[in-house]
């Protein structure tokens, strides 16, 4: 299909609050995108005029009961048959922030058995507790089966600021090592907190800003075309963004979360 | 409550109607109390007037809608009443000094000032900047996480209230020291820790969850907050100006959206003109609100759709008072009168009596005026977002406001009446208090000093709570509160709020209450020139001001003296630097068992950059570059944080040269813009020595400074020569190619090369005998900085 071509949603619902930025970095890239309440689409029932879905930051519901579950059950009540369809044939999701939080609260990450009917991992209460907002280092660890990394070399170190209160990613601990086998064996994991020389965090606050397990940012489910993070790369788009932008004598013309986009767009470019 | 007063009517709910025709005095003050208006005599004799010559007593309603509108938290009677002083009168502070000023600077970028919920400034040609700084100290000393959480709330709805979408938060407090012993703690006051704890979160919860980022603010910790938290919220909102609507008239209906309405937040304005007591806690817990960001957030995104879509003629925000001042003001502002259906205002819960209703602050809720012909489409809007939306009446041709209940008439007032109290008179009187300068000799080790200071509350790094706030949501942070990698402090906040435009906005603030304990003239001078020389630091120009006053009891001629003198100095500093007030909040009455507040005025500048690229941080770029320092330094150590250190006050407060000072902000004005200077920071607390730290741990570079080009009059020592706080100084560093530019650029400033930046990791500053003053790693200075609140002092 050709650029222009491609509509992007961008879902909200009462709460979110980072849906104009993330149709920013779209527009940026010549897609169709269009900001939709859930309302609206529950409304429509259009999902499926829908390339791409993206669940932007924000506090969907008050983040209630736990970060992301009002949502998610909203979704899977009002949108699942959809939703089900949109997932089968491949086409992407992402989410950010409250976004990856819905996703996993949806069952849709990892998705080790497609969509599972109870959450298989969490984004629990930051250690140390908290919200937290600063600029982090993230060491890509995709071997290309993530549809939204693949422009991105693996290894390379990436700069994007999170800001959240909720993003320890953990598993049930009996499971803890089973389930991280998986994640490397079916390569869903994507991204990992690490220093600015590409050292892993291991734990270490705040290099690992949440004391999210083995340093886990972000994964993706076993197709790689639903992928959640904790960061923000929509706030790491263009270079004015930057945390240190002034000191830099020559400065990309754009930030290391731009790429997560052009990978999106380039697979749909391609695929469809 | 004394029967013979108080007379039930026969309705199917409750209202009561009020005996003060019959009442003496003393039994008017009764009611007063009773009711918990919180008028004074004076006033209730007004009342009694009014309701003589219409032969009948009030209803509860009346009495309470009254109240509420005459408080002085609505109506402002300090800034705008009477003032005998040294057998002169002033006839409103507001208008001899405050407004005054804007008139006399009469910018053509001002869209609307004084008028709205927020004062509104050009950014371009399309779009217009609304901003306010609110005041919420009442409400976050008796529920610390409360009372500041809708503090934001509520200063984003007045945003709002201008049909400004808010795009940044900015916020300002002042808490106890965290140190403060428990035993000292009076019954009735929260300790400074838990108030802190409280008051942080509160903003955090309720800034981050509406996605609006904080960008700027400060804390200043001082003992008189201990009883007297201070809280400023601020807000900054965008607007094309096409689609702002300002003219309700007559049969426009009048719609309430948002939140249900309680019992919570009743009485709020009453409280907060009064000082705080011991039973505060107890007796005023319900004037706090309960925030609920989402509602709110929901409720910005319907109100912004119908601003594009032109549906309403007129809209404000329901703060104090609630629907009491929103319905009357609107009303009063479009001359008209207004009927109220009291009983379609969606309830939390059934069984408040009408009175309640109609004053209660709920949070979360505005008002629009709608022509009849749009209702339908505007309740869609609302529905659309999952907000609740009624009509509860209209606005009408008399200036009358008829209040109805399930079809009975409970209220029926003339609309001037609310906004004509009795004017009062009240007496100040000014004497600055004499201290001495103190006596002590220069200590040997200047190094371990610095360190000290770097960890003093008042200047070590907030990194603690800035990072608890998310101030970068909306993506649109060009210069963030703290720098780089190591987290400098930067002295204003810059962002760039469209997407095909370089535009920024610049946004700054002062506030020195230690300076106000020796002259509360030249503290106000102080903070006007540091939340300018903030914003011009950064690259900020065509700067707008806004002025927050915590004062005490105006009714101690001592406060209102002071109050008086601030005011003086806003005057004469804002029509000196040409840079116009646009919008003020005061509060007044902070005194509490342990004393009444030190005066503490909060500037806050709002400045234009005309294009983002040429933003100015502070840390330092290259080893090499040359360090100028520009400005004049004085022996001015009077309330500075290093006699505070050695536990003096002193006696040489700072003062502001203005024509001095406004050559000084045009010339590194226009050396941004030319691209001369690398970094520029401001100095302000701790001086010299503080602010070169600030900007190598920023930079991660050493730097080698001199005193002796330091250019300084009566400095004959090196500790006095480090840490003045003289006003109107920058410290810029400046590279190799554009140091004889930048040179030509200064020349008739007070101004001078005083060191360079070095490969060396180290701040070397020798003293005036040439002998090595401060010698410290950055390391070393950077963890005294950030020791102070990670460790929770």
């Amino acid at each position: 299909m050709k650029r222009e071509e491609i509509k992007v949603c961008v879902l909200r619902v009462g709460g979110t609050n980072c849906d104009t930025e993330t149709k920013r970095a779209f527009d940026e890239l010549g897609v169709q995108t269009e900001v939709v309440h859930v309302n609206e689409m529950v409304k429509r029932r259009n999902l499926l005029e829908y390339n791409a879905l993206v669940f932007p930051g924000g506090f969907s519901h008050g983040d209630y009961v736990r970060a992301g579950a009002i949502w998610a059950k909203l979704i899977l009540a009002k949108l699942h048959k959809e939703l089900k369809t949109f997932v089968y044939e491949n086409r992407p999701i992402l989410g950010i922030c409250n976004g990856f939080q819905v996703l996993v609260e949806a069952g849709l990450l990892p998705g080790f058995d497609n969509i599972s009917p109870y959450p298989k991992a969490a984004l629990a209460t930051n250690f140390p507790p908290g919200y937290n907002c600063r600029w982090i280092y993230i060491k890509h660890e995709n071997n290309e089966k993530c549809i939204f990394t693949r422009k991105i070399p693996k290894g390379k170190i990436l700069r994007m600021p999170v800001a959240h209160s909720q993003g320890r990613f953990i598993f049930t601990k009996e499971k803890e090592k089973q389930h991280l086998n998986r994640l490397y064996e079916n390569d869903q994991l994507v991204f990992r907190y690490c220093d600015k020389n590409g050292e892993y965090a291991e734990g270490r606050f705040p290099t690992n800003p949440n004391g999210s397990f083995h340093d886990i940012v972000g994964i993706c489910n076993p197709e790689g075309t639903i992928f959640g993070l904790m960061p923000h790369p929509e706030r790491a788009f263009y270079w004015w963004q930057q945390p240190d932008w002034t000191r830099q004598a020559q400065m990309p013309q754009y930030g290391d979360g731009k790429p997560i986009f052009e990978s999106l767009i380039e697979y749909l470019l391609k695929k469809f | 409550m004394n029967g013979r007063l108080y007379k039930r009517r026969k309705t199917s709910f409750p209202l009561l109607e009020i005996n003060v025709l019959e009442a003496n005095e003393q039994q008017l003050l009764e009611i007063s109390q009773e009711t918990s208006i919180g008028l004074n005599l004076k006033e209730m004799k007004a009342v009694q007037e009014y309701f003589m010559k219409r032969k009948r007593n009030p209803t509860d309603i009346e009495l309470q809608t009254i109240g509420q509108s005459w408080s002085e938290h609505c109506i402002h009677k300090t800034f705008k009443g009477r003032i005998k002083i040294d057998g002169k009168e002033i006839d409103s502070l507001f208008k001899t000094y405050i407004s005054k000023a804007t008139k006399k600077i009469n910018p053509n970028w001002c869209f609307s000032v004084f008028e709205d919920n927020a004062g509104i400034v050009h950014f371009d040609e399309d779009y217009g900047i609304a901003i306010k700084v609110e005041t919420h100290n009442h409400p976050s000393a008796v529920e610390p996480f409360g009372g500041a959480a809708t503090g934001v709330g509520g200063v984003i709805r007045d945003v709002l209230g201008v049909w400004a979408d808010p795009i940044a938060c900015m916020d300002v407090l002042g808490f106890g020291p965290l140190n403060y012993m428990y035993e000292r703690i009076p019954s009735g006051i929260k300790h400074p820790k838990y108030v802190y704890m409280g008051v942080v979160a509160g903003i955090g919860s309720y800034g981050n969850n509406m996605g609006i980022p904080t960008v700027n603010g400060a804390i200043y910790f001082d003992e008189s907050y201990v009883g007297n938290v201070v809280v400023y919220c601020g807000c900054i909102g965008l607007l094309p100006l096409k689609k702002f609507r300002s003219n309700a008239k007559q049969g426009d209906i009048i719609v309430l959206a948002g939140g249900k309405t309680g019992r919570d937040g009743i009485h709020g304005v009453t409280f907060a003109s009064a000082e705080l007591t011991e039973k505060s806690e107890e007796v005023s817990r319900p004037a706090v609100q309960i925030a609920n960001p989402i509602e709110e957030e929901k409720l910005k995104r319907a109100v912004i759709e119908i601003r594009d879509l032109e549906l309403a003629s007129a809209i404000t925000d329901l703060g104090g008072g609630g629907l009491s001042s929103a319905v009357g003001e609107t009303a009063r502002r479009f001359g008209c009168g207004a009927i109220v259906e009291l009983e379609k205002t969606p309830l939390k819960y059934p069984g408040l009596a009408p009175w309640e209703i109609y004053v209660s602050e709920s949070q979360e809720r505005m008002l629009l005026a709608v022509p009849p012909k749009n209702v339908d489409q505007v309740l869609e809007n609302f529905e659309k977002e999952d907000v609740e939306a009624t009509a509860i009446g209209k606005y009408t041709t008399d200036k009358v406001l008829r209040i109805y209940y399930k079809g009975e008439k409970i209220a029926e007032l003339d609309i001037p009446l609310l906004f004509k109290p009795p004017k009062i008179t009240r007496v100040a009187e000014y004497k600055p208090p004499n201290f001495e300068e103190p006596r002590f000799s220069e200590p040997e080790n200047l190094t371990e000093t610095l360190l000290q200071l770097l960890s003093a509350p008042n200047i070590a790094s907030k990194e603690d709570v800035i990072r608890t706030y998310d101030h970068e949501v909306k993506g649109n942070t060009v210069l963030k509160p703290l720098h780089g990698e190591y987290g400098g402090p930067n002295d204003a906040a810059v962002i760039k709020p469209l997407v095909d435009s370089w535009r920024g906005i610049a946004v700054s603030c002062g506030m020195n209450p230690n300076y106000g304990k020796i002259d509360v003239y030249w503290m106000a001078a102080s903070v006007i020139d540091e939340a300018i020389r903030n914003n011009v630091a950064v690259g900020g120009r065509r700067i707008a001001l806004l002025d927050n006053f915590t004062w005490g009891n105006p009714e101690k001629p001592e406060k209102l003296g002071s109050l008086l003198k601030a005011c003086e100095a806003c005057y004469d500093l804002a029509t000196a630097f040409g840079t116009p007030f646009i919008s003020g909040k005061d509060s007044l009455y902070n005194e509490s068992p342990l004393g009444p507040v030190t005066p503490t005025l909060l500037i806050t500048a709002l400045g234009i950059v005309p294009d983002i690229r040429s933003t100015v941080s502070m840390d330092i770029k290259a080893p090499d570059n040359s360090v100028y320092i520009v400005g004049q330094t004085l022996k001015e150590l009077g309330g500075s944080e290093y006699f505070k250190l050695r536990g003096f006050l002193g006696k040489t407060v700072p003062k502001v040269r203005p024509n001095q000072a406004g050559k000084i902000f045009k010339v590194i004005t226009k050396a941004a813009d030319l691209g001369l200077i690398e970094t520029c920071h401001d100095l302000s607390e701790g001086g010299l020595a503080v602010a070169a730290a600030e900007m190598a741990f920023a930079g991660g570079y050493g730097m080698e400074l001199d005193l002796r080009n330091v250019p300084c009059k009566d400095c004959n020592r090196n500790d006095f020569t480090l840490f003045s706080e003289s006003n109107s100084r920058f410290l810029v560093e400046v590279s190799e190619e554009a140091r004889e530019n930048f040179k030509d650029l200064m020349k008739g400033n007070v101004y001078a090369e005083i060191g360079r930046v070095t490969k060396t990791s180290r701040l070397c500053i020798y003293g005036l005998n040439g002998e090595v003053a401060v010698d410290a790693s950055i390391d070393n200075l950077l963890t005294s900085w950030k020791r102070t609140l990670s460790n929770g002092v």
